[in-house]
């Protein structure tokens, strides 16, 4: 625990001490301004029955920042390494695999915390600005927050795992980013599938992650959801700590 | 813990492959504890890859290997926190300052928060770095460089300290400074280092294992290596005589083999002589240069270097000159 506690400092220190790690936060906070502005515009024009965070996610900022900004997040955790060879000194201090893999994973969900901290402050001035009493329930608040993080944890899981398997960074980016659009993509499936009833259908709507953040941000926590994302997201470390084993064994 | 007369490297048998090329076959040594050993060979002979299956980066495809009486596969952890390695071309962080650095890598491989504070300070003394100890690491000179990575490796006071390639592209009075640093080492620690340039090797180590296409050829001290060479050594003379005369006095030299001459100038001719093995060349030629009426002014006996050693257990299939320094 110890050992993990002071990779997981070293691993966020990599993302606050260098450029990068600021260059995102910027273009994060960047497109977050910009989605909230928007949403303020349209509510200055008349007004809507919608509330406010049911709003936001369907603006397409949201889905931009998640699908762009994670894989930017993982591609060095291996991959930078692998490339400059201080994988080699890292590997042969006594310290378990699992346990790299995890802090590197760790300090980069702690940073996409950070990144979406703004959020928070877009909340702040609206319900500050508002008279007489806050123009959204905190409950739904929340639970798009979970979303968020639950969606994160995927996400940087699966980035986590491009970049383990190879040592370009730029390869990486790319692949997790692959992995990404393509399943932010099969929420559209069922689209496709037309109005044709079945397990096809189910399947496609269990998928679905605009589906999954419409009752997210409706403040609908669904276990379903919760075991979807855990799930995968834990799958995906574990074939990173399997890609990082098999390394020794090249 | 192993007592202290049983060694610290057994390998027996290893070998290693990747895909259909063998990188290490058959190879079987062992090191007692407190030697400095030298692997040396041409790139390419599999130096890099031993001292990566003894840090447990890769593994062996067969043999056994056992570091401190663990084997390095199945009591990897174990065998990691007795090893200091600093791999080829010494990989490190260029984002963090000196002291931080140690620091953290003494945290990393299992040291208190106070020890390794303590550890910390005692290596940068112990490695020169006591004036850098807040500058970046990316900003350090390639010496420095090398002396931190030195440094990481001893941090966690370890039985066996692997350096591969310690002094590559360093300039040659931050040879001669991390040499006196690695022959300090001795004794106390256990120092298995890895090398292409022969001389480096002859200066620290107390025994040298001569690796060629991924097997031994020889294993012994470099005193003994140099002994085997005895007698017969290279004869250099510079002498000032016409060009017939010096070539058919010198064909009367008892026991010389063959013959090269260069001029220089002023009517001197450089003399590379070769002798049967076994033969002092230096008497016969005084007395030859004194008959003949010749000045010379320089005779000089080239003593065996390792070099000669390997080219010899090589069967003359030595490397290219270059790769020699």
């Amino acid at each position: 625990m110890r050992v993990w506690h002071t990779l997981l400092r070293r691993e966020l220190g990599g993302y606050l001490l260098s450029l990068t790690g600021y260059v995102i936060i910027t273009a994060v906070a960047f497109l977050l301004g910009v989605g909230f502005t928007l949403v303020m515009l349209a509510y200055n024009g008349d007004s809507l029955t919608v509330p406010l965070t049911e709003l936001f996610h369907s603006t397409l900022f949201f889905w931009l920042i998640l699908l762009v900004a994670t894989p930017v997040i993982t591609m060095r955790s291996f991959a930078q390494e692998h490339f400059s060879g201080t994988y080699e000194t890292l590997m042969t201090c006594p310290v378990g695999d699992a346990q790299i893999v995890l802090a590197k994973y760790a300090a980069a969900f702690v940073f996409y915390v950070l990144m979406w901290l703004p959020l928070l402050a877009c909340l702040q001035v609206v319900h500050r600005q508002t008279a007489g009493g806050a123009p959204f329930d905190w409950w739904p608040a929340a639970s798009t927050g979970l979303g968020i993080l639950l969606m994160g944890a995927l996400y940087l899981a699966m980035g986590c795992l491009a970049s383990a398997l190879t040592r370009s960074q730029i390869v990486a980016a790319i692949l997790s980013f692959a992995m990404g659009l393509t399943l932010f993509l099969l929420s559209f499936a069922k689209a496709g599938l037309g109005a044709r009833a079945g397990w096809m259908a189910d399947a496609a709507s269990y998928l679905s992650m605009v589906e999954h953040m419409e009752d997210f941000v409706r403040g609908v926590v669904d276990t379903r959801r919760l075991v979807f994302y855990l799930s995968l997201s834990g799958l995906f470390l574990f074939l990173s700590v399997k890609v990082v084993e098999a390394r020794r064994w090249k | 813990m192993a007592d202290d007369a049983s060694p610290i490297i057994e390998v027996e048998h290893l070998t290693k492959r990747f895909g259909r090329h063998t990188a290490v076959s058959d190879v079987s040594f062992s090191v007692a504890r407190g030697e400095i050993v030298g692997l040396l060979g041409p790139n390419g002979a599999g130096k890099s890859t031993i001292m990566r299956i003894l840090s447990c980066f890769m593994a062996a495809t067969s043999g056994s290997v056992r570091v401190a009486g663990r084997d390095v596969m199945g009591e990897s952890r174990a065998v990691r926190r007795r090893i200091g390695y600093m791999p080829e071309n010494n990989p490190i962080y260029t984002d963090l300052r000196v002291r931080e650095y140690l620091k953290f890598r003494a945290r990393l491989k299992g040291l208190g928060f106070r020890q390794s504070r303590r550890r910390a300070d005692f290596v940068i003394e112990q490695c020169g770095l006591a004036e850098v100890t807040r500058q970046m690491i990316g900003t350090l000179s390639k010496g420095y460089r090398q002396r931190v990575g030195l440094a990481d490796a001893l941090i966690h006071e370890p039985e066996l300290i692997i350096l591969d390639e310690p002094t590559i592209g360093l300039d040659p009075h931050q040879i001669r400074a991390f040499r006196q640093l690695i022959r300090g080492l001795g004794g106390a620690h256990t120092v298995l280092l890895s090398s292409h340039i022969l001389h480096e090797v002859e200066m620290t180590s107390t025994r040298v294992v001569i690796l060629h296409t991924g097997r031994i050829l020889v294993s012994d001290t470099p005193e003994t290596l140099r002994a085997r060479m005895a007698g017969g050594g290279q004869v250099t003379a510079e002498i000032q005589a016409a060009q017939p005369s010096l070539e058919a006095g010198l064909r009367r030299l008892p026991g010389l083999v063959e013959c090269e001459l260069h001029p220089l100038e002023d009517g001197f001719w450089q003399c590379q002589l070769t002798p049967r093995p076994g033969v002092d060349l230096r008497p016969g030629l005084y007395r030859l240069a004194v008959d003949e009426g010749w000045v010379l002014r320089e005779l000089a006996l080239r003593r065996h270097s390792l070099e000669d050693v390997f080219v010899q257990v090589t069967g003359g299939v030595g490397p290219e000159r270059e790769g020699w320094e």
